[in-house]
């Protein structure tokens, strides 16, 4: 024979594995493409808006700033005067009105400069730090106010809504007659559109009439009506309260199902082994149900740090209990603020972009699991 | 004609080698069976074949011409699952007709092929069924008849009978081997079961991590196996394995020592030994004699005894040798705890050097190029038209 | 204690929880149910039974306000939102669930991100999007907008149901000669129409309850609003006054249908919501 090194012959895709390729992608393209037109182009043109000054206002023209809308310091960009092309200072210790212009100069508003006609340059002292301020997304309190409300409602619903929910998925998982009308009954929150469930609530807990105030004063727990939509201290409570008796169905179901795919001949086993029923909870049933835990946690965690209709009607204009989107609604619409508004839109999406890579960076949660 | 040929064929996943360059060559209307452990590349191999994995390298020949890169549709191939996967969907006709349909054969033809597969695999009165109105068989000879219909020049089967119960198991056994004979096609059969692989193969080709330990006739395989691994996976019970060491070589064979101190001597060609290298001696449960016509005795004890009422089963345990397997007839009285004296004949006896290949024995046993049990051709039952 | 008092006490204490959860969960939408039949001044009385139970509010929610038109609204802007986002997820959930290519992985985690957006955040350009192109207060940019949830959320759930379709039948059809295209519209569609109903239902549920976009986009017409816009909007005799009597009945009135759909679908829903979330 002869010596013939025989090179292995080298094949890349065959023609199925192309095709199959191919197709992969001209299925996936129209998604994509809608995709990219309603959700990635406009996430990027509210980062965009986020580093202008750009208004609701028809006639305004818009200008890039920078991150001006996040962090500056200067004189407060409301009293910008177009008239004078420059921003409106009060120098209140030395009891003059100044106009700060882009060159970095101040112009004394009560002194024309009589060879241009435009105001000369104001000749005093002017110590920035007295008329300059920081402004911005990082400084603004009533945006750390909402970030706080907003994670305190996250941590406190999410919290309960997994331990009420894992109670009621355990008694829906034991195996007593009438389960299908418990589980009926325990969906019809779920069901109920968010705003209507407001609604419903906002009536029930009306200051006034509302029937919670009613029961709590019959069973003399509370000696007043209390107004709690509008309290400072029980706003808040209220909406974590709605908001848990909403979603936890959506938890107890997500849990229950993780339960039913336990096997059952674990269970045996540790009953035959004698395991006490608390115990047994925690050392076999919180374990296996764990990953599943584990999504949901995200799924809701994520859902919650976005919350605005449940607020938006349970406690409108309330400060006490006003969430992340709330704030960054009420300055890009009512105060018709583009720039700013999109600014505090941005800081939202990157906490929460921020807190899902930690949490699956953490989590080792793998989404591309061949089963 | 249609002949199989694989060329230095290989399959990695990624940086893992599951086919690690396999060469065969399958003949026309040959029957060729994919035996191994799970997990030795043997389903892996049947689609590759079938075209639905790539071919890492190597080439992939059906009918002389390569094949790599043609999809599954172009290689005149169908296949018969391991799960059946009929369409739920669709009727006993439709799941048959959907292919031929998709070729866009004319309603006449369609209409012609699969009344003409019905006929053969008796599925005449169940064509309007759908798959789950009937039982594990009839869905087993509908996947059949969807492959008939096709009119491939290879059958590829995986495991097609491992999800049916033992008796109609043996009855689909039947019914595989006389469709091979009335279509006269070449088929390739994967099955981890050996007796589906001895009972239907003119050729197995045993597997084992990704290369092939041995190709030939379920005889062949059975009387001369190449190495230690063919002849334990080959042959039930298990062949029996006793380490022991080379005490003498000639001309006319080897002889080493057997547990209770007796020499036996092996006729195989010892021209790669020396007296003293570690072997292991191999023997069939079924190949233990009556002690008058042994070559050799071992001395051991019953520990568990196996009736299957045909054959008994007594596991023995020997100085130097944990357990041997013993098979006897059904009436045997042997019981736990029986002192046995084990005939063993050199004719039947088979040495593996310690990296396991066989030594070669002088003698080829007669029945190796025996011709396949199969069928009379006279045998009833209609022919299908290939055309 | 002996043993059975204790068994006793326990199996009680289990059914008064038992008894509770569903007063807790039921409560609400009953009190609403209570409130839409009182009229007048006893709707301000804490009676746990309408003393004369009237349809007087649900008569005044469709004499105040055009809520009928509202209805009609949500019921074609989640419709339309859904078969579109269906059609369009079928393919891309076929090629995400059942095809091995470079860039999966990724293309689910984007979907998955996008489904978890805050919607907020692309509302300043969508908005700017909508005026720019004239959609500005029509119901076409709610159901473009809408798309941002219920697509990545139909994509999802199905590539989900399509991985548990077995792998061999793809096979079997790729060996019979079938193109991506037929294995999809010959093969799996008819399969998954229990999951395209769920999660039809499920994506339905979502555009039908939106309020976001609903209220920034079509806020200022009250014939464009959807139902949740509608029901915020209800105006009383004074405008310190809400209508709270036609707030329920309008309340009822849109639940009952989804509360209707979900105990009909209900194991079908919890099989739905499970392949999004469980499995993930």
């Amino acid at each position: 024979m002869v010596a013939d090194v025989a090179v292995p012959r080298q094949h890349g895709a065959s023609k199925l594995t192309r095709q199959r390729t191919r197709s992969a992608w001209i299925f996936i393209a129209p998604m994509l493409i809608v995709l990219a037109l309603v959700a990635g182009y406009p996430l990027l043109s509210t980062m965009y808006y986020s580093l202008t000054d750009r208004l609701l206002i028809a006639d305004h023209d818009t200008q890039f700033i920078g991150f001006s809308n996040y962090l500056y310091y200067g004189p407060d960009l409301d009293n910008y005067d177009e008239e004078f092309d420059g921003y409106f200072v009060d120098l209140i210790e030395q009891d003059a009105f100044l106009i700060y212009r882009d060159d970095g100069n101040f112009y004394d508003l009560d002194n024309v400069d009589p060879d241009t006609g435009d105001l000369a340059l104001y000749e005093g002292e002017v110590s920035t730090s007295d008329v300059f301020e920081w402004h911005g997304v990082l400084v603004d309190s009533l945006w750390w106010r909402s970030v706080w409300n907003t994670v305190t409602f996250s941590v406190i619903s999410v919290g309960l809504e997994i331990i009420i929910g894992m109670f009621v998925a355990l008694v829906l998982n034991a195996n007593l007659p009438g389960r299908a009308v418990i589980r009926a009954a325990v969906l019809i929150p779920w069901a109920i559109p968010t705003i209507v469930s407001a609604q419903m609530w906002s009536w029930m807990l009306n200051d006034q009439y509302g029937v919670i105030n009613e029961i709590l004063l019959s069973w003399g727990w509370i000696d007043a009506r209390l107004a709690f939509t509008a309290d400072r201290l029980l706003s808040l409570p209220s909406v974590i309260a709605v908001d848990v008796w909403k979603t936890t169905p959506f938890m107890a179901l997500l849990i229950l199902a993780a339960l039913q795919l336990l096997p059952g001949e674990v269970y045996e086993a540790a009953k035959v082994d004698g395991v006490h029923p608390v115990r047994q909870f925690f050392k076999i049933t919180l374990p296996l149900i764990r990953p599943a835990l584990m999504v949901a946690v995200i799924f809701r965690s994520l859902d919650a740090l976005r919350i605005f209709d449940l607020i938006y009607v349970l406690t409108p204009g309330s400060r006490d209990s006003m969430s992340m989107s709330i704030w960054a609604r009420q300055n890009l619409i009512d105060f018709q603020n583009v720039g700013y508004g999109s600014a505090l839109s941005t800081s939202l999406f990157l906490i929460i972009a921020c807190f899902t890579a930690v949490y699956l960076v953490l989590g080792r949660v793998s989404f591309d699991q061949e089963r | 004609m249609a002949t199989v040929k694989l060329e230095n064929v290989t399959k990695s996943f990624g940086e893992l080698q599951i086919i690690k360059g396999v060469d065969l060559d399958i003949n026309d209307n040959e029957f060729v069976v994919f035996v191994g452990p799970s997990g030795c590349g043997k389903s892996t191999l049947l689609r590759l074949i079938a075209g639905l994995e790539d071919i890492t390298s190597g080439d992939l020949s059906i009918d002389g011409a390569v094949v790599n890169d043609l999809p599954p549709s172009e290689r005149g191939i169908a296949m018969v699952f391991q799960s059946y996967a009929l369409y739920p969907h669709m009727t006993v006709y439709e799941n048959m007709a959907f292919g031929l349909k998709l070729a866009k054969e004319s309603r006449e033809s369609v209409e012609g092929k699969v009344r003409e597969a019905a006929r053969i695999l008796q599925l005449e009165h169940l064509l309007d069924r759908k798959p789950k109105e009937m039982s594990g068989g009839q869905r087993q000879r509908v996947a059949i008849g969807r492959a008939i219909v096709r009119n491939p020049k290879v059958f590829l089967f995986d495991e097609p009978l491992s999800n049916l119960d033992a008796a109609l198991r043996v009855q689909m056994r039947i019914e595989i081997a006389k469709l091979h004979h009335d279509l006269d096609a070449t088929m390739v059969y994967v099955t981890h079961d050996q007796v589906e692989a001895m009972t239907l193969a003119d050729k197995i080709v045993v597997l084992h991590g990704g290369i092939v330990e041995q190709v030939g006739s379920p005889l062949e395989l059975y009387h001369h196996p190449r190495n230690q691994f063919v002849a334990g996976f080959i042959g039930s019970p298990k062949m029996n394995f006793i380490e022991t060491a080379v005490t003498a070589v000639d001309g006319d064979g080897v002889s080493v020592s057997l547990p209770g101190g007796e020499n036996i001597k092996v006729p195989v060609d010892g021209s790669d030994v020396q007296v003293g290298d570690k072997v292991t001696y191999g023997v069939r449960p079924e190949h233990m004699i009556e002690v008058g016509d042994a070559d050799a005795h071992i001395d051991g004890e019953v520990f568990v005894v196996e009736r299957l009422g045909g054959d008994t089963y007594a596991y023995v345990r020997a100085e130097g040798a944990d357990m041997i397997t013993v098979q006897t007839s059904g009436d045997s009285h042997v019981g736990v705890g029986d002192k046995l004296k084990i005939g063993v004949s050199a004719v039947t006896s088979h040495l593996f050097k310690s990296d396991g290949a066989a030594l070669k024995l002088n003698a080829r046993n007669p029945m190796a190029d025996a011709r396949k049990g199969g069928m009379l051709d006279t045998a009833p039952g209609p022919k299908a038209d290939p055309h | 204690m002996s043993r059975t008092a204790r068994k006793l006490l326990l199996k009680i204490a289990f059914y008064v929880l038992v008894i509770f959860i569903i007063i807790y969960a039921v409560f609400p939408f009953y009190w609403a149910i209570n409130s839409s039949l009182k009229s007048g001044t006893a709707l301000f009385s804490a009676d746990f039974l309408p003393p004369d139970p009237a349809w007087d509010n649900y008569a005044a929610v469709f004499r105040g306000q055009p809520f009928a038109l509202n209805i009609l609204n949500s019921v074609y802007v989640s419709t339309v939102t859904v078969v579109v986002s269906l059609f369009l997820a079928v393919t891309a959930a076929y090629a995400l669930g059942r095809i091995r290519f470079r860039g999966r992985g990724l293309l689910l985690m984007v979907v998955l991100g996008v489904s978890m957006f805050p919607q907020i955040a692309v509302l300043s350009g969508l908005y700017e999007i909508m005026r720019a192109i004239g959609l500005y207060e029509t119901l076409y940019s709610l159901m473009i907008s809408y798309m941002i949830f219920t697509l990545p959320f139909t994509v999802w759930i199905l590539t989900t149901f399509m991985r548990e379709l077995p792998k061999e039948l793809e096979e079997a059809a790729i060996v019979d000669g079938a193109t991506p295209w037929q294995t999809i519209t010959k093969v799996f569609m008819p399969l998954m129409g229990p999951a395209l109903a769920t999660t039809g239902l499920l994506a339905f549920i979502g555009a039908w309850n939106e309020f976001l976009f609903a209220l920034t986009f079509v806020g200022g017409d009250s014939e464009l609003m959807t139902i949740p816009v509608a029901i915020t909007n209800f105006s009383g005799a004074s405008e310190f006054e809400s209508p709270w009597g036609d707030i329920m009945a309008a309340s009822v009135i849109v639940t009952v249908p989804l509360i209707v759909l979900v105990l009909i679908f209900q194991r079908k829903i919890v099989s739905g919501l499970t392949a999004g979330a469980v499995k993930g």
